[in-house]
Formats: structure tokens, C-alpha cells, sequence
């Protein structure tokens, strides 16, 4: 891992209003806040895996970091440019070296092109000529045969059909990608074979990832650092193996025992931590530490006072938590 | 596991008996085989899991239960279903609505598409009780908040008058269960039940259909792709491939050790907590085949590291092998030979 940072996300937030009344009564009545002043930064070479529930803000963020969305506050810096500072042609040029993978291949592969032409399309969207030779070398490198070029997306299955999205996404050999849950629609040894197929890639073409996923298990076996994720924060950034053996904010505790171990004999010594009610809503966040009304541990006033920050364990160390009593 | 004892009468007795089921479905393409010949039971009380990847037959075998096989174009070609001794597949339309929800029901995987939206929940609930159960305008609503209650749905008095959209998803889901048990079935199917919700959501509502078995006795089929859920919420496993069972036998038994070729590579190609992070997943190659050009002989042989000749010429029996332990691999066989 080269020591150098590729990407540099500082308080970045990204509001979504909500209006009610209609015609000229029409107001922005609140904020629906999706990602809420958060910071982490991916070294060159590193995969960072985001984990939280739906409506976390983890896509959000995915799409912030390739500022896909306007009007996101902070700065989000790639290789030293700040992204949310350029109108929408520079973000387009700057948006050659970062490419997105998506969750549902079907979903964001068009039905009516031949997947040779989808493989093909970032070039002709940046004004390049297409090149067969490329193409087909494209299709190599995700273990598809190049002759299936003249195929629709419907003729293959779920794993290829992701496999033709991530041929798309490297197509304009781009240094940074954003995975936005690759493998969750996948059968169990689909994704495997796709896991695979990511890190084969990663090593060979010295890629970075930002990997967005619910399944904590598969983050962790991808990732060199984990971010938790909870109602727009980070509650806990670390090395994946740290955040696994040590977890320190009661979310992520309570997040690594809801997944059960494929092996009863083990799973039943763990400890277990259940979770009461549901995730609240982004709109009308709690007071203080927005997980305190399901917190387990809920040890003191403060937590329904004042927000904790998210800060180092000790100072200089890379594990940070966002908790009072962590 | 299995802590509930249901009496000495009740130990042991088979509730359900699935023998030699087929479904298929007529294609364009010929006769897709979605269920080839399967058989497993479930005792009173018992937890069953079945496991597979999509298109294994996991879905469409509980369906051929419930008799909820659209024809054409899909039909129940062979086979019995014994539900406490009556084959099911041999009753009128009538008797079987009798049981449908009433002594067998179904959880579906996604609440919102299951539930009707333009009904309130108190609506959708009563209308099971008055149907099935008899009871009376005020009775129904009585009935309705115990169930929202007794799934865990907060200010149950109130919410029973609100319409679906109005809860979360994992909230939604136990109306789906609420519903389900709201006829006291002696079993219940779940299908992929927690499949589209979030994790720490998953294990509330499984903790909960896990209580409900407990303490009132039912017994449930819970068919998943998920192994860490079966792990924890299962006593005995059926893996299926292709419409065939390969292997079946305790929890324990299948993560101590997995006979079947198929079922030891599902296991090791999950990623797990337990195990060391940089430990590489078994990838299996290749992707389950077209139901309907079946290869010959086993039809795992294609993608099976340990594949011989007799594999790529005979479809292999399911064989005991050891106590609970029954298991389809002609490579297996030979080493417990």
C-alpha cells in the first residue's frame, strides 16, 4: 500500500429537503439529513467498507464521493482536487478516474443494447473511439468470452450480468471505484465467484475500492478498514481486523451479533445483543447520540444531551469512535 | 435447539411427510423439472431448515404444499404430501382452503408485495379470524391487537387501524407473522422471511418465530440460502440442488461434517466471522444448470471437484449413511462403504 491518500472526505453532509403543501404553498419543511457531516479518508491501494442498515446514508455517501448529487457541504477531495468545487463538465472529466459498480446488474445494464455496445459506452461517453481489441480485453479481464459481445443483458445470468457492470465500470481504467452492494443480489456461490473476481482485479490493476454492503461478513473479508454507519454518522472507523475483535460502539456489537455464525456450536457461546425497535428517521433525528433510544448500554444523561464525537481511542490511534462511553 | 418436548405422544409423531414430490413446469423449452423427486419430513416441534441456491426447487416445494402451484403451467406431476397422515394432494379445492392458512401457513419473503394496500391491517387480520375462526366484529379486533401484541408491535390498539405503508419493512413482516399464527396453524412455512431486511431486524423477528415455536409447540420449515440462519434457528437441514435433495441431517451434523460435495463447497465458499479475514473462499465453478437440460447422471457432477464416471452416468439414490444422516453422492457412498 502506497502511503498516500487518494481520497479525502472532511464534514461532508448531504441534505435532501422535504416539502409539503402544494402550488404556491409549496415550502421546504425539513431536512432529511441522508449523510451528516462525516470524515474518513481511503489510502491509494486500500479497499474501505461501509456497513450499516437501509437508510443509514451509505449510498449516499457512495454517490457523494463520485458527487453525483449537487449541493453536498465539506470538501471531498480526489487526489487533491475538491470535487464538490467543480461545475458539472469538470466533474465529468474528474469522474473518468472514479467508476461505480451497482447493486442490481439488471437494473443498470440498458435492455436494449448489446452488451458489447454497454462495455463500450464510457468510451463513447468521454469522446474516445471505441476499440475492439479493448473491448474484448475487457471481457477477458472479468472471465467472460469476448464472442458473447453481440448478447443482451437478458441472456445471461445474475453473476454475469454483474460481471458485464464491472467490465463497464473499468473500462476507462479508473483508479478509484465505488462498490454499491455488488454481491447482495447474488446466490451464495455467485458471490464468491464475484468477491473473487474483485480482488483478483484489485491486485492487478492497483485499484481502490469504497465497498458499500449490509452483509458484515463480506466486508470484512474484503475490506482493509470499516466504517459503521448509523443514521447519517460514522459511530466507528478501523482495521477490519480490530473492528471485528474489538468492537467498541454498542451499534456495531449489536450489528456483529444479529449475524449469525455458520456453526451452532460456536454461535451459541457468542454473546448476544438485541436491538428494540427500528432504525428512527433521518428527519426527526433523537437528541444527543442519535443511537441512544436503542442503545443497549444507554449508560448516562449525557447520551440523550449531547452527540458524542466521533475521536481516536487514544491519540494517534487509527481506531475512532464515536461514543461516550466506548 | 430443540428444547421443546411436546409430550410423549407428541415426540416423534411425523407432521408433515413430503414423499417422492415432483412439480413441473411446461416450458417452450420442454419440461422444466423445478421439483424431481423429493422427499423429507418434519416432526411435531421441529425446526426444519431447507437450503439451496435460487432455482434449486426450495420455494416451489413449500408452494406444491400449499398447493399453490399456478396450472398450466406448472402441475404436480407425482408424489404424497402427508400433512398428520392425509395426503394433501388428494383433497377437493375446498378441504384444501380449509387448510391453507388455517393449520398450515405461509410467511412470504416480501411483506409489502404479501400484504394488501389499500386494506387496514385490522381489515386484513379479521378477515382470517371471522373466516376461519368464527368470531364476531368485536372478537376480530380483540384477537388482532393480542397478535400485533404478541409479534411485538408497539401501541397495538392504535396501529391496527393503520394501512401497511404506514410501518417499516421489519414491521410489516411481523403483521406477516401475526397473520400467519392468527389461525393457531399446527405448521408454519417460512420463505426466505427475513431475506430483504436488515440484520439486527432479521434476528428480532427470527428470535420471534423461534419463541412462538417454543412456547406453543408448531412446527416450522424455514427455507433460506442463508447457512448462518440455519445455524442458529435450525434442527435438522435439507440441502437441495436442482429439484433433488443431496443431503439431509442435523445442524450439527452438516457444520461438523458436510458429506455431500455440493453442501461442504456452499460452506466454504460464505465468507464468516469466525474464520481468519484473509482466509480465501472455495469458489464453486460454474453456475447451476438450466432446469430444463439437466445434465446427465448427477447433476452437481459438472461442477464436483471429486466427480468419477458412474457420476456423469446415474442420477445417485439418497442413502442413510449414519444415524440422521442421509446423503446423494456416489463418492460419499463409497467411503462410508
Amino acid at each position: 500500500m502506497e502511503n498516500e491518500r487518494i481520497l479525502d472526505v472532511e464534514n461532508m453532509s448531504k441534505f435532501f429537503p422535504i416539502a409539503s403543501g402544494g402550488g404556491a404553498f409549496r415550502r421546504k419543511t425539513a431536512d432529511l439529513r441522508a449523510v451528516d457531516g462525516i470524515s474518513f479518508h481511503i489510502m491509494k491501494g486500500e479497499t474501505l467498507g461501509i456497513v450499516g442498515e437501509s437508510g443509514c446514508g451509505k449510498t449516499t455517501t457512495g454517490r457523494c464521493v463520485l458527487r453525483l448529487y449537487d449541493n453536498i457541504k465539506g470538501t471531498v477531495s480526489f487526489e487533491g482536487t475538491d470535487l464538490t468545487k467543480l461545475g458539472a463538465e469538470q466533474a465529468r472529466r474528474a469522474r473518468r478516474e472514479m467508476q461505480m459498480i451497482f447493486q442490481d446488474p439488471m437494473a443498470s445494464l440498458d435492455p436494449r443494447m448489446t452488451v458489447g455496445k454497454i462495455i463500450g459506452e464510457p468510451f463513447r461517453a468521454h469522446g474516445e473511439p471505441e476499440r475492439k481489441d479493448e473491448i474484448a480485453e475487457l471481457f477477458r479481464m472479468v472471465e467472460l468470452d469476448p464472442n458473447m459481445a453481440g448478447r443482451y443483458p437478458h441472456e445471461f445470468s445474475g453473476g454475469q450480468r454483474q460481471r458485464i457492470g464491472i467490465a463497464r465500470a473499468l473500462a476507462l481504467r479508473p483508479k478509484f471505484i465505488v462498490c454499491d452492494e455488488p454481491v447482495s443480489a447474488l446466490d451464495v456461490s455467485v458471490q464468491a465467484q464475484i468477491i473473487a473476481l474483485l480482488e483478483g482485479l484489485r491486485e492487478e490493476l492497483g485499484l481502490t475500492y469504497l465497498f458499500i454492503a449490509h452483509d458484515l461478513s463480506v466486508v470484512r473479508h474484503i475490506s482493509d478498514r470499516v466504517a459503521v454507519m448509523y443514521l447519517g454518522k460514522i459511530v466507528e472507523i478501523t482495521r477490519s481486523d480490530e473492528l471485528y475483535s474489538n468492537p467498541l460502539h454498542p451499534y456495531t456489537l449489536a450489528l456483529l451479533s444479529a449475524v449469525p455464525i455458520p456453526n451452532p456450536r460456536l454461535d451459541r457461546q457468542r454473546r448476544r445483543v438485541m436491538l428494540s425497535g427500528d432504525v428512527p428517521s433521518p428527519v426527526n433525528l433523537p437528541r444527543g447520540c442519535r443511537f441512544n433510544p436503542r442503545c443497549p448500554k444507554r449508560a448516562s444523561g449525557l447520551c440523550s444531551e449531547v452527540e458524542p464525537e466521533l475521536k481516536p481511542l487514544s491519540p494517534g490511534s487509527d481506531h475512532w469512535v464515536a461514543c461516550h462511553h466506548a | 435447539m430443540a428444547e421443546f418436548s411436546a409430550g410423549e405422544e407428541g415426540k416423534n409423531r411425523k407432521i408433515l411427510e413430503i414423499k417422492n414430490l415432483r412439480t413441473h413446469f411446461h416450458t417452450k423449452a420442454g419440461p422444466l423439472k423445478a421439483v424431481d423427486g423429493l422427499s423429507y419430513h418434519v416432526y411435531k416441534g421441529e425446526s426444519v431448515g431447507v437450503v439451496g441456491e435460487s432455482g434449486c426447487g426450495k420455494s416451489i416445494s413449500a408452494m406444491s404444499v400449499l398447493r399453490l402451484i399456478p396450472n398450466p403451467p406448472g402441475e404436480i406431476v407425482s408424489g404424497e404430501i402427508l400433512f398428520n397422515g392425509q395426503d394433501l394432494l388428494k383433497l377437493t379445492e375446498q378441504e384444501m382452503r380449509e387448510i391453507r392458512g388455517n393449520r398450515i401457513a405461509m410467511i412470504f419473503q416480501e411483506p409489502s408485495a404479501s400484504l394488501n394496500p389499500v386494506l387496514t391491517v385490522r381489515r386484513q387480520l379479521s378477515e382470517t379470524l371471522e373466516l376461519h375462526r368464527g368470531l364476531d366484529k368485536k372478537q376480530s379486533l380483540e384477537e388482532s391487537i393480542r397478535l400485533l401484541k404478541q409479534v411485538g408491535i408497539p401501541d397495538a390498539e392504535r396501529r391496527v387501524h393503520d394501512y401497511p405503508f404506514q410501518f417499516s419493512g421489519g414491521m410489516q413482516q411481523r403483521i406477516m407473522i401475526a397473520m400467519g399464527l392468527s389461525c393457531k396453524p399446527e405448521l408454519l412455512i417460512a420463505d426466505e422471511p427475513t431475506t430483504s431486511l436488515d440484520v439486527t431486524i432479521q434476528a428480532q423477528l427470527m428470535e420471534l418465530i423461534d419463541d412462538l415455536r417454543r412456547t406453543s409447540g408448531i412446527s416450522v420449515i424455514i427455507i433460506t440460502h442463508n447457512l448462518g440462519l440455519v445455524a442458529r434457528y435450525v434442527d435438522r437441514v435439507n440441502v437441495m440442488y436442482t429439484g433433488r435433495l443431496v443431503e439431509s441431517c442435523s445442524t450439527q451434523q452438516l457444520f461438523d461434517g458436510p458429506a455431500h460435495p455440493y453442501t461442504s463447497a456452499l460452506l466454504a465458499s460464505v465468507p464468516r466471522l469466525d474464520s481468519p479475514r484473509k482466509k480465501s473462499m472455495r469458489v464453486i465453478k460454474g453456475l447451476p444448470p438450466d432446469l430444463t437440460r439437466l445434465p446427465s447422471g448427477c447433476s452437481f457432477h459438472p461442477r464436483c471437484e471429486s466427480a468419477m464416471d458412474i457420476c456423469r452416468k446415474e442420477i445417485p439414490p439418497l442413502e442413510h449413511i449414519a444415524g440422521d444422516h442421509y446423503c446423494a453422492c456416489f463418492f460419499d457412498h463409497g467411503k462410508y462403504l
